[in-house]
């Protein structure tokens, strides 16, 4: 216990001193340029949607393909709780000193939008869940439209201007620190005997219900979690951009999102991540090639599904694996 | 007590009636085999008894309860466990994962304890473990724990298939079929395996199967359909003396 708390408070330490290096509070003058902060940052974000789209695409083997549509719920939801009552909720933390302070309400609102996005992720699982197939698909892809069109008719939201004013709750070290989180979690509930219900659905939903698998429930389940995570990241997005607009959510967001886990591995979190790396690179890094940029990204995705169908990573995990494979079995044996 | 009740269980699927007004009671510890030609039913009865089918009418108990029209995950619950005529194992998992799984019906640990990882989720992962190890072992599959289940041999697929219903701790064990696809000198193994899982665990078997030689070698009872009713109920010996079930067999004369 004391040595998890340990490195709990190693890891927010480092983040915050990360955070101010790369911001240029700690050692003034050095400092990394704006523009590579926030390409770092939504990299941080993408790795939070691309883990928690993996666990309902990859591990569960249920076809989403509206993660943007939870994004946004999240994001407008924490957004529209901190523009409204962002200042009297820090004035409820007036104690604690600014960061700390802001945190709180960060923490609060991104809450707010997770259990706002866990109750749409609800609304459209079960009925879409209950079935084998692919009605998971066809209902999130309509989902992911109708709730940005909601949104953008929305007046209190902003509608078509775009919703403006949110305070700047979020930055780098809170980015990172619920990169971090969603990767412990995602892959804790994947190890776990829940985790393996969500593999044997993806691998035979009809031999998992045949071995006691409530498969309705393990779905649910895991598509409400990823909803939710999804929901958080939206809220850590709008909360560092302070601007979120329905553009930002569009399908081409969630189509993002799915190339991030197919190009690292459907299946893998070490693939999540470097698969959504590796997408932000890969985006900026050709951003000087201009017309061709999308051309070339095509162009490599076709390469890895030529040669590489199964993604970067497959199923495998750079961490974690080995300790499992050493693990002995401890029992006499009891011969047949 | 019987295990197992089927009474007057009629299944149609539109204007075809699949299974007529069937009667089937398998008494507890009992190894019980249906058998018939292709199109009797078979199938259709294996899949009301094992939840994947609704009977259209007519009543299944098991232990005392009503289970026909339940959801198969829950037909597990009360202790019926089946295998495949096609194995269906989980293929990418390990061969220790497709065993776990079968744990997961009795599991307590909650997702938030398997995040924050509780104690609760700790020794329950662990004594998952030894079970299912337990297992492997007694089904001769321990050495292959780690490995795909995809790359098992055809005969290691069927006993690994057995070994994770077996996890789920059934009072009824169905199988399917298991003989198919074995050759002669496989299938004389699976006779003996059933058998002696019966004598072990002291429950009942359920086979399904073509196979005559398993099926007469290994059932103390042989339940014979043809066109969805039953014509001819006994022991083997009875079963092969039967003008019925010869003439549904080899045709009338």
């Amino acid at each position: 216990m004391i040595r998890r708390l340990a490195i709990f408070a190693a890891v927010v330490a480092a983040l915050w001193a990360l955070d101010a290096l790369l911001s240029g509070t700690l050692v003034p003058g050095m400092m990394i340029s704006p523009y590579v902060l926030q390409v770092i940052t939504l990299a941080g974000i993408n790795v939070i949607l691309a883990v928690s789209l993996n666990l309902i695409n990859g591990f569960t083997g249920q076809f989403s393909i509206g993660h943007a549509g939870f994004m946004a719920i999240g994001a407008y939801t924490s957004a529209f709780f901190s523009v409204n009552f962002g200042s009297s909720l820090e004035r409820v933390f007036r104690i604690l000193p600014e960061g700390p302070r802001r945190g709180a309400v960060l923490l609060l609102v991104l809450a707010a939008g997770a259990v706002a996005a866990a109750i749409a992720g609800f609304l459209v699982g079960v009925p879409s869940l209950r079935l084998r197939g692919d009605y998971l698909a066809i209902v999130t892809l309509g989902f992911g439209e109708i709730i940005r069109v909601f949104i953008l008719n929305i007046d209190a939201v902003g509608g078509a201007r775009g919703l403006g004013g949110i305070p700047k709750y979020s930055n780098f070290g809170w980015v990172y620190f619920f990169a971090i989180a969603s990767v412990v979690v995602v892959s804790r509930i994947v190890n776990s005997s829940f985790g393996r219900t969500l593999l044997a659905v993806r691998e035979d939903e009809i031999a998992a219900e045949a071995m006691g698998v409530h498969t309705t429930r393990a779905k649910v389940i895991s598509f409400v979690i990823s909803s939710a995570m999804a929901g958080i990241a939206g809220g850590l997005f709008a909360h560092y951009l302070m601007y979120i607009h329905t553009n930002s959510f569009t399908f081409l967001k969630s189509i993002e999102i799915i190339i991030m886990i197919v190009l690292g591995g459907m299946g893998s979190i070490t693939g999540s991540v470097v698969g959504a790396v590796l997408y932000i690179v890969l985006t900026e890094g050709l951003r000087a090639f201009e017309q061709y940029r999308m051309v070339t990204f095509s162009f490599l995705l076709i390469l890895i599904m030529i040669f590489r169908p199964q993604g970067l990573m497959g199923h495998r995990e750079l961490f974690g694996r080995k300790r499992r494979e050493a693990r002995q079995p401890s029992t006499p044996s009891i011969e047949a | 007590m019987e295990l197992l009740d089927l009474r007057r269980v009629t299944m149609r699927f539109g204007g075809l009636t699949a299974v007529k007004d069937l009667d089937l009671t398998i008494p507890p510890m009992a190894l019980y085999g249906l058998i018939g030609p292709n199109g009797a039913g078979k199938t259709t009865i294996f899949n009301m008894i094992t939840g994947v089918y609704r009977p259209t009418s007519g009543e299944i108990r098991f232990d005392g309860r009503p289970i026909q029209g339940m959801k198969p995950w829950r037909i597990t619950d009360y202790g019926i466990a089946r295998t495949f005529q096609n194995i269906r194992l989980f293929a990418d998992l390990s061969v220790l994962d497709n065993v776990k799984v079968a744990f997961a019906s009795r599991q307590r640990a909650t997702i938030l304890s398997a995040v924050v990882r509780g104690p609760v989720h700790a020794s329950e992962e662990e004594r998952i473990e030894r079970e299912a190890y337990d297992l492997l072992r007694i089904f001769r599959l321990d050495g292959f724990a780690l490995e795909q289940a995809r790359n098992l041999p055809y005969g290691s697929q069927r006993r690994l298939e057995i070994a994770r219903a077996m996890a789920t701790r059934p009072k009824l064990l169905c199988l399917d079929e298991p003989a198919a696809g074995m050759n002669p000198h496989e299938a004389q193994d699976l006779m003996a395996l059933i058998r002696w899982i019966r004598d072990e665990f002291r429950m009942a078997i359920f086979l399904v199967e073509h196979n005559m030689k398993v099926v007469m070698g290994v059932c103390e009872t042989v339940h014979v359909v043809d066109y969805g009713s039953t014509i001819c109920l006994g022991t083997p010996a009875e079963v092969q003396k039967d003008p019925r079930t010869i003439e549904a067999y080899l045709g009338g004369a």
